[in-house]
């Protein structure tokens, strides 16, 4: 049989993949060679007197060395938490409560190149997406909540919004400074005060915005930063005092803290792991799709809860889909973080990028068909070329578990139900991606499928005002607009 | 059909320990109870969606829709009232439950099931087994395909064993300890609301500000 010509037109991105290096400057940042805990409104050093490295995934150096909090420091921000919620925060006027979240907001933008830098070199993501996404969308979440401070009597009719007390809050690597803005903004704009632990591997930019928070002369105890791992996250768990847990992380981790606080009338909101579907349908605008599909499973790296890691695509465009992705894989740039034009960066530590490469390696076993792009990877740091499976089983273990990095299966659909059923059959629930150019469907399968936020012919994209959250095992509560209040407040007649 | 079947409720009330005064107030709340939430399964939904304005040119909207299925442990005192005040809600959300009614006094529970078949609500919408709460606890709390459930003593021990089991698959938990079902307060679109999930999603608006077109 001869061969189909292909009369595609391909762009050619030859000279675009030369681009010369635009790095950004690594001076229009401080940090300081060692990191204190920010414990009732200063910087203390730990009772362990431990400290741990952080270092810079794209090049394994050494950024700083972090404090290690133990159960005595956590002991002391929970009491200064309390007695700051006690004498003055939960007394203050909402409306000074929210002057005070106002100005950490501003310090947020004053200070954005900074942020930015920070985030890059400690977490490895590209400069592009601290600089465009994680540090301005962080500004705006303290902006949104701050007003929300003196109208909480209008977000819940027929009812009375009280503070919860104590909110301990413990946030992955992969967002740094969003996640501590999604947790403490929503938090101190309900009247709680805060002990928050951001992850071990990315604590700079949390210990940058405690700085802030000095500086905006928020009152000391209010908010309360402490560094460590998981010891130091189980302390605050545990703490009797504490009144909220709020968790982003792994499903796995956040089912050891529901089972933590069965005991105790402590409330919680997990923000846990996700395996979204992506979905493609035969008369969706195919280009537009390719392009979301590439920044739902390869934005930071695919260290996205909600990304699009399982893709679906309708028989009759499979190949073309496939054919489009394929080419695009090789247009990404992956590389060093810094670089403006870099649009993959460096895995986040050496342990997720074994558990990546474990996934990929398991991914061939299962039979299906791997296809990475023929990237050049630095010497030094921790990277993963994009990479695409398709023939995978929809019981594949590449298809059902959460594999957090750039690691995309594809499968294919002929109807709309059966794709449903696909797309359902996970226990995850946090998102999902329809492509299609007819409303009806559209409506169809978002009212079908079992996820907590769904972006039709469109991906990864957030709102301080949009709320966000997961069904099932992904997880409880919402954080993000009017809903993302329910989380810090006890509603009273 | 509650209404109509009036008196049998109120004589087996009476035979569980209750006056008849008592009885007959019961009963009449419990129909009250299920007018009261009957009337908010088309309204609840407009009260807590959103469309959120988003800064990007999307629209973005929030809805409530069910958790799924709920496992319900009854009150063991409110026997009737109980059960209604905790099963209205969860299916005027559009949940689907399997209760289990009050140990020490089953009866009424019972006659309600047959309530509900003559009432043509569809088979499998509510379930009510009857047994020993210590016996069937952990069965109603770490069922894997049960997305919620509820428990409505202070029995310490049960409540935490209950939260234990439930983060198997990271269920709801709902925890009625305190309510006074009798009173004014035992009812709200709150109750509703305890068993609904947000969804919300997104879709790109064409060419807002003239700026650039398509997805």
């Amino acid at each position: 049989m001869a061969k189909a010509k292909n009369n595609t037109l391909k762009l050619k991105f030859d000279s675009a993949r030369n681009l010369a290096p635009a790095p950004e400057s690594k001076s229009a940042a401080k940090i300081d060679p060692q990191y204190d805990l920010f414990i009732n409104g200063k910087f203390e050093k730990p009772a362990s007197k431990e400290y741990f490295a952080s270092i810079n995934p794209a090049t394994e150096e050494k950024l700083s060395m972090i404090a290690e909090a133990n159960a005595a420091d956590v002991n002391k921000a929970v009491k200064a938490a309390r007695a700051a919620y006690d004498k003055t925060w939960k007394k203050m006027p909402p409306a000074e409560r929210a002057k005070y979240i106002y100005r950490i907001a501003r310090m947020i933008q004053e200070r954005a190149r900074e942020f930015a830098i920070i985030e890059t070199l400690d977490g490895g993501k590209p400069i592009r997406e601290s600089r465009d996404f994680d540090v301005p969308t962080a500004a705006n979440h303290f902006f949104y909540y701050a007003g929300w401070a003196d109208k909480l009597e209008y977000a819940f009719p027929n009812r009375r919004a009280e503070p919860l007390g104590i909110a301990g809050q413990i946030i992955p690597w992969n967002f740094p400074l969003l996640m501590a803005a999604w947790k403490i903004a929503p938090a101190l704009a309900c009247g709680n005060t805060v002990v928050l632990k951001p992850a071990e591997n990315t604590s700079l930019t949390a210990l940058k915005l405690a700085e802030i928070i000095q500086e905006a002369d928020l009152p000391p105890g209010v908010v309360n930063i402490i560094t460590g791992g998981g010891a130091t996250g189980a302390a605050i768990v545990n703490h009797p005092d504490v009144n909220k847990i709020a968790f982003t992380g792994s499903t796995e981790v956040g089912k050891i803290i529901q089972r933590a606080i069965a005991g105790t009338d402590k409330k919680a909101t997990l923000e846990l792991g996700g395996k979204a579907a992506n979905i493609i349908f035969d008369d969706a605008p195919l280009d537009q799709a390719v392009e979301g599909v590439i920044n739902g499973i390869f934005f930071n790296q695919g260290h996205v809860c909600c990304a699009g890691s399982r893709l679906y695509v309708q028989e009759s465009v499979f190949a073309a889909v496939v054919r489009k992705l394929k080419d695009r894989l090789e247009t990404l740039i992956v590389g060093d973080p810094m670089d403006k034009n870099t649009d993959i960066g460096a895995i986040n530590s050496r342990e997720q990028l074994n558990i990546i490469n474990k996934y990929i390696k398991i991914g061939q076993q299962e039979g299906a068909d791997m296809y990475q792009s023929s990237a050049n990877l630095p010497r030094k740091g921790f990277y993963c070329r994009p990479t695409i499976f398709t023939n995978v089983a929809q019981s594949s273990r590449i298809a059902q578990e959460e594999i957090f990095g750039p690691v995309l299966a594809i499968q294919s659909f002929r109807t709309d139900d059966e794709v449903i059923e696909k797309a359902n059959n996970s226990p995850y629930g946090l998102s999902a991606g329809v492509w299609t150019d007819k409303g009806s469907k559209i409506f169809n399968l978002t009212t079908k499928l079992r996820a907590g936020v769904i972006w039709a012919n469109t991906f990864n994209k957030f709102d301080p005002t949009s709320p966000f959250g997961g069904y099932k095992e992904s997880g409880y509560g919402r954080e993000g607009g009017l809903h993302g209040l329910s989380a810090y407040i006890n509603l009273t007649k | 059909m509650l209404e109509g079947r009036k008196a049998q409720f109120v004589d087996e009330l009476m035979k569980q320990d209750s006056t008849k005064a008592q009885a007959e107030k019961e009963v009449n709340l419990c129909i009250e109870r299920f007018i009261y939430y009957s009337g908010w399964c088309d309204k609840f939904q407009q009260l807590y969606s959103s469309v959120n304005p988003v800064a990007s040119s999307h629209f973005n909207f929030s809805v409530p829709e069910p958790t799924g299925v709920v496992a319900a442990i009854a009150p063991q005192q409110d026997a009737l009232l109980g059960l209604v005040s905790v099963i209205a809600p969860i299916i005027a959300g559009g949940n689907t439950c399997i209760v289990l009614a009050s140990s020490t006094k089953p009866l009424c529970a019972v006659t309600f099931a047959e309530v509900l078949n003559s009432s043509d609500l569809p088979g499998g919408v509510v379930n009510i087994l009857t047994g020993k709460v210590a016996e069937l606890v952990p069965y109603f709390a770490d069922h894997m395909d049960v997305n919620a459930t509820v428990f409505c003593e202070s029995d310490s021990a049960i409540q935490k064993m209950i939260k234990e089991k439930s983060a198997l698959n990271v269920k709801r938990v709902v925890l009625y300890d305190k309510i006074k079902w009798a009173d004014a307060t035992g009812q709200s679109p709150y109750f509703i609301m305890d068993f609904q999930e947000i969804k919300t999603t997104w879709h790109p608006i064409e060419n807002i500000g003239g700026a650039k077109a398509g997805y």
